[in-house]
């Protein structure tokens, strides 16, 4: 008997739903995780990079600050100019090769937050440069230290600044985290593939994948814009001219 | 009458690639007594933003010796200088640089932290200091809820918020219109003749200038010139 498209998609659903479940959790996982750490890597990473050596800083300072600038801008430079999918491949096998056997997932954790953490530190750098110069002027003249005015005055507004280029880097790992299936890592593509192998029948298959992932993804960006709404506060700001001829009449 | 600032032979230089290298401040003199309202006008480019930079402890001069009430500032660590301007200086800025997302009066408060004052006692005197410059109605609006006008008021009671030696003001009508301007002046005069402040005003406008007691003329990073000026009474508009 001739299958239909149709029978074909209730078919996987029915005797391999759970598996595309499966996979969707670990995906989630992969970009929940990337994200995550990538986050923190990147902001440690732009903090890092962003520190000014003054003319009279300690030799010490001065010479660990350069050193720690090159290594960061190599890592960054490699991770941005290869293929995600080539650094699974290099990282899973390099440290098999090396005598440490990582579990596919472990090893795919890893290489996304590293990954991301490349692309992030460069986003908050420009987050960091883009806080407007008299937040810094105004916070060290009200007694603040260099370091105070940079914890508690530029990164808050830097990373504020960051969050919407930060859930463009959720989404894309949500898609991205797809090329991790190649060293073994059980998420959604490499599952529905699997899936998809018993009966070859690969069209259907895809198709119930790609729409998992729009799914995903189209709600994840929805609450994204949601969030990013929120923290802009309301949009109708109400200024009190008026006050401004009180202030005459009253003195 | 006491000296509170003494600057003396004071320049500043910067490496703009060798040999060369470009002085913003020559060999400056300036003493400014306690209680004094002392204009420094100058075009742009003639060292006034250096000059404040030193005179606000921000930056240290290359030569020369500045002495901040009595402190030697370029001899000073950079967290000791953090100190100086937290207690001795209250600055104002062209661009108000409120922190956003901070109610006029927890920016107030803010310098208060950095002193140590406590909690109650912040709240109590950023109300009172917002209440001077006649923002009482204002003081839980956020910076970009507010007229440039309204900012700049609370950029001065926040400048006020130690009780500090000094009032150093950029350019603090700059950005807004003539008739704020001039509030923002009146605010300025009240602080100098009520409670005898020491207000240092950087301007690149003769016509504000001329409302000081002293001008203070720059010009490619030397002072030219010095001239009395006519006080409140001298106001032209």
């Amino acid at each position: 008997m001739e299958r239909s498209f149709f029978d074909w998609i209730l078919l996987y659903i029915d005797k391999y739903g759970e598996l595309f479940l499966q996979g969707t959790g670990i995906t989630l996982l992969l970009a929940v995780v990337g994200t995550v750490a990538g986050g923190v890597i990147g902001l440690l990473v732009a903090i890092v990079r962003e520190i000014h050596i003054e003319k009279n800083d300690i030799l010490l300072k001065k010479i660990v600050v350069r050193v720690a600038r090159v290594i960061l801008g190599i890592y960054i430079e490699v991770f941005r100019a290869t293929p995600m999918i080539v650094q699974g491949m290099v990282v899973f096998y390099g440290l098999a090769f090396g005598g440490i056997h990582l579990s596919p997932l472990a090893a795919g954790l890893g290489v996304i937050s590293i990954n991301t953490g490349a692309y992030i530190s460069e986003i908050m750098r420009g987050g960091i440069i883009s806080v407007d110069k008299g937040q810094t002027e105004g916070a060290l003249s009200i007694g603040m230290t260099h370091w105070q005015t940079m914890l508690s005055i530029v990164l808050p507004q830097a990373i504020r600044n960051s969050l919407p280029a930060i859930g463009n880097e959720f989404i894309i790992n949500i898609k991205d985290s797809a090329v991790l299936s190649v060293i073994g890592v059980a998420e959604l593509f490499f599952q529905s593939k699997s899936a998809a192998g018993t009966y070859l029948q690969y069209f259907p298959a895809m198709v119930i994948t790609c729409v998992i992932y729009l799914i995903l993804t189209v709600i994840i960006s929805r609450v994204l814009r949601y969030i990013e709404k929120r923290m802009d506060g309301p949009k109708n700001y109400k200024v009190d001219e008026k006050s401004e001829l009180e202030y005459v009449l009253l003195h | 009458m006491k000296t509170i600032i003494d600057m003396q032979e004071i320049t500043k230089s910067y490496f703009i690639g060798h040999p060369n290298e470009f002085k913003a401040l020559n060999d400056v003199n300036i003493r400014i007594g306690e209680g004094e309202f002392v204009a420094v006008i100058g075009e742009s480019g003639s060292g006034k933003s250096t000059l404040m930079n030193i005179m606000g402890a921000l930056d240290r001069p290359t030569e020369g010796k500045y002495y901040l009430d009595g402190i030697d500032v370029g001899q000073e660590k950079d967290h000791a200088l953090s100190g100086i301007r937290n207690r001795k200086i209250g600055f104002v800025f062209q661009t108000f640089n409120l922190i956003p997302r901070m109610s006029a009066l927890r920016n107030v408060e803010l310098p208060m932290a950095y002193a140590r004052v406590p909690g109650r006692r912040r709240a109590e005197r950023a109300r009172q200091l917002l209440e001077i410059v006649g923002m009482k109605d204002r003081m839980s609006h956020q910076p970009n809820e507010l007229s440039g006008g309204q900012k700049q008021r609370v950029a001065i009671a926040r400048a006020m918020a130690n009780n500090p030696a000094i009032i150093l003001a950029d350019e603090p009508t700059g950005a807004l219109d003539s008739t704020t301007g001039h509030l923002v002046m009146d605010i300025f005069h009240k602080l100098h003749e009520e409670e005898g402040k020491t207000i240092i005003l950087i301007t690149h406008s003769r016509e504000l200038a001329g409302e000081t007691e002293r001008i203070i003329t720059l010009r490619d990073g030397a002072v030219i010139a010095e001239l009395a000026g006519s006080g409140k009474q001298g106001r032209t508009a």
